[in-house]
């Protein structure tokens, strides 16, 4: 029998099916996308602020190396949790906090202070002892954390990957996790 | 006697069911052209008997892997070290892996050298580059599974090219990493991809290209002059099958099988005498006493990565790729027809050869790092004698400042320190002593400025030290107006009273 014009009952069964199973598709598909996505999508604990330590660990005028636990990390994380980053006490009360990362692909940087340079030992990128570029592929200074002086301790926002735009000469732009 | 009718019969109740016997008779005897059981046929079949092999042994290493950031390197350590026999496993594995990469480059530049990409068989050919895409895929992602330091600032180079892309960046390399930092679900993220996601695809994948092997056939060998055409060749290939040609099994098959049993030899070799690639230290970043280094088949992107000036390095890292698997999707389109001969495709010729140098150059670079500053040369490489005996005091000064502020990591003497700068050896007859002074001061050509780092002692002493580094035979370079100067102020000072 059919229906009107060449639409079959039996071909309308077919495609009302299909509709069907299209919006079950959907259904199934959108917690599908969101869990997949989720990493994007999770807001708590991005960046927030940790202590490295008590400030007499960091002698006016020198860099010394200080590591975080990073706080937004499941069980399994291990020592991978584990993020050093340079802190420079330039007075008192000013620091410099560099993230481990190199600015061209996030190698780890080393301090050398006899020559008050940061070499990386992947692609040759060197910096000042304030971070700036001073040679090599970098295409700009040291990543560099905020800061804050509570209680005696130094406490820098982390938790986060460096990404090119939070470096030391760029404008900071708003984190996601603000 | 009885047990071969038994066998029979069951295969013929299997069959009656089944009824694949049919089909897998015609496969086995579909015809080949003569020339094409060649000894340059044969490796697509050993790709995909590596391919079944690193099957086989990835499923077993699962057995004993943990894919947990916290353990994975410690799970690495016990297959090494305590499992009967896991070594093995984990070598064979890693070797097959580069075996694979390296057959499937072969395979590909034999398919294009003999232009076996033509009309019909593009669709063979795309499938074929996104075979290569997602061997490199798992190449890259097994990497990261040997959870160890350059597992882990290997995936930071990942994140860290992500992050150049526009707009996106940010999210590309949390959706990458799986969080905001590499961490667990980093790791678990790779796992899925190395052991479910690019394996389904690569099987699927295989099928795809096996089957279009089969309904087009294998490609005939090419003969300079006969030129494909898309209204004639099916009638010509038809011909050189079905009138000349010869039934895959046994003409073709021995070959195929001859090599892939040598280059499962081989690869066995290489596990026993090399051994499993590692794990090298353990994955955490806290250890910065690292010189992170990519697997053999990404030698040569680290060697780009190093060589690009800055200015051009986003944009090659993020188009460069792109345009090159455009450029192989297109090819079949571009070139459909024509000359499939070698002999009369000189471009083809020199694309090939161009690339295999290219390729040796960097993963050689790459292997010497001359970019990369010696970390601890300044600290572990002596001062070669010659340069001090005879010195006077201010000069061996000197030779310890070049020392203590790390110069020899970039600078070599005598053959020994680093490379990233000029060798010193004989910088006297370059550089006058005024030019030494503010190369080590001001710095430039990629050179940090030391004006900080240096005092007026320790600049004089360093530049008396460089000033005495030139072949016996040769003088060090004077400043010619120096000299005029000098005299000029020598006159005006006797004329003084």
């Amino acid at each position: 029998m059919t229906l009107r014009g060449d639409i079959s009952r039996r071909g309308m069964f077919f495609k009302l099916a299909l509709l069907f199973d299209g919006i079950v598709a959907l259904i199934v598909a959108l917690p599908i996308a969101g869990y997949l996505l989720s990493p994007l999508i999770r807001r708590s604990g991005c960046a927030s602020w940790l202590s490295l330590g008590s400030l007499d660990q960091f002698p006016v005028g020198q860099t010394r190396l200080a590591s975080y636990r990073n706080p937004d990390v499941n069980p399994w994380a291990g020592e991978t949790a584990d993020i050093p980053c340079w802190v420079r006490r330039v007075d008192d009360g000013n620091f410099q906090v560099f993230a481990i990362n190199c600015a061209h692909l996030w190698c780890p940087v080393r301090w050398f202070p006899q020559s008050g340079l940061f070499m990386c030992p992947c692609h040759g990128g060197v910096y000042y002892e304030d971070g700036s570029r001073a040679s090599g592929p970098p295409p700009h200074g040291l990543f560099q954390y905020s800061y804050k002086i509570e209680g005696g301790n130094l406490l820098i926002k982390a938790g986060e990957v460096p990404i090119p735009t939070r470096a030391a000469n760029a404008t900071t732009r708003k984190s996601r996790c603000a | 006697m009885r047990l071969i009718e038994m066998t029979g019969r069951i295969a013929r109740w299997l069959d009656q069911r089944i009824q694949l016997g049919k089909p897998i008779q015609e496969t086995l005897d579909h015809p080949v052209p003569r020339r094409s059981a060649s000894w340059f046929y044969v490796f697509g079949s050993a790709a995909l008997t590596v391919f079944i092999l690193q099957l086989f042994t990835g499923i077993l290493l699962a057995t004993v892997y943990v894919p947990s950031a916290a353990q994975a390197w410690d799970s690495l350590q016990a297959l090494d070290h305590q499992v009967t026999l896991g070594w093995f496993l984990r070598a064979l594995h890693g070797w097959g892996s580069n075996f694979m990469v390296g057959i499937v480059l072969v395979h590909m530049a034999q398919v294009f050298l003999f232009g076996a990409f033509k009309f019909p068989r593009e669709l063979t050919w795309i499938a074929g580059v996104f075979l290569l895409l997602m061997t490199l895929g798992m190449a890259f992602s097994g990497q990261v599974l040997r959870f160890d330091q350059d597992a882990y600032w290997g995936l930071g180079i990942g994140g860290a090219i992500m992050s150049r892309v526009p707009v996106l960046g940010p999210w590309l390399v949390t959706f990458l990493l799986g969080g905001p930092i590499i961490g667990g679900s980093t790791l678990s993220r790779f796992f899925a991809l190395h052991v479910f996601v690019i394996p389904g695809t690569l099987i699927a994948l295989v099928g795809l290209h096996l089957l279009l092997v089969l309904k087009l056939g294998v490609n005939e060998w090419p003969m300079p002059g006969r030129v494909v055409r898309r209204a004639t060749y099916l009638q010509e290939y038809h011909k050189l099958t079905h009138e000349e040609g010869v039934p895959f099994v046994p003409y073709a098959v021995w070959k195929d099988a001859v090599f892939s049993g040598l280059v499962l030899l081989s690869i066995i070799a290489c596990a026993v005498y090399f051994g499993p690639y590692g794990p090298n230290g353990q994955p955490d970043p806290s250890i910065i006493q690292t010189v992170p280094r990519p697997d053999f088949f990404f030698l040569w992107l680290y060697a780009v990565l190093s060589l690009l000036p800055p200015s051009l390095e986003t944009p090659v890292m993020l188009i460069g790729p792109a345009i090159a698997i455009l450029v192989l999707l297109a090819l079949p389109f571009v070139s459909g027809e024509g000359e499939k001969s070698w002999k009369r495709r000189p471009f083809a010729v020199l694309t090939v050869l161009l690339a295999a140098v290219a390729f040796g150059v960097l993963t050689q670079q790459a292997r010497n790092a001359p970019w990369s500053p010696k970390m601890q040369a300044w600290s572990s490489d002596a001062t070669p004698a010659k340069f001090l005996k005879g010195r006077t005091a201010l000069e061996r000064q000197g030779a310890l400042v070049l020392q203590a502020k790390q110069c020899r990591n970039c600078h070599s003497l005598d053959g020994i320190g680093g490379s990233r700068g000029p060798a010193l050896d004989a910088v006297a007859v370059r550089l006058t002593s005024d030019q030494l002074i503010r190369q080590a001061i001001q710095g430039g050509g990629n050179m940090p400025a030391y004006g900080k780092n240096l005092r007026p002692a320790e600049t004089t002493a360093l530049v008396a030290f460089l000033e005495t580094l030139h072949p016996p035979g040769q003088a060090p370079a004077r400043d010619s107006s120096r000299a005029v100067v000098d005299a000029g102020a020598n006159q005006s000072s006797s004329r003084r009273p």
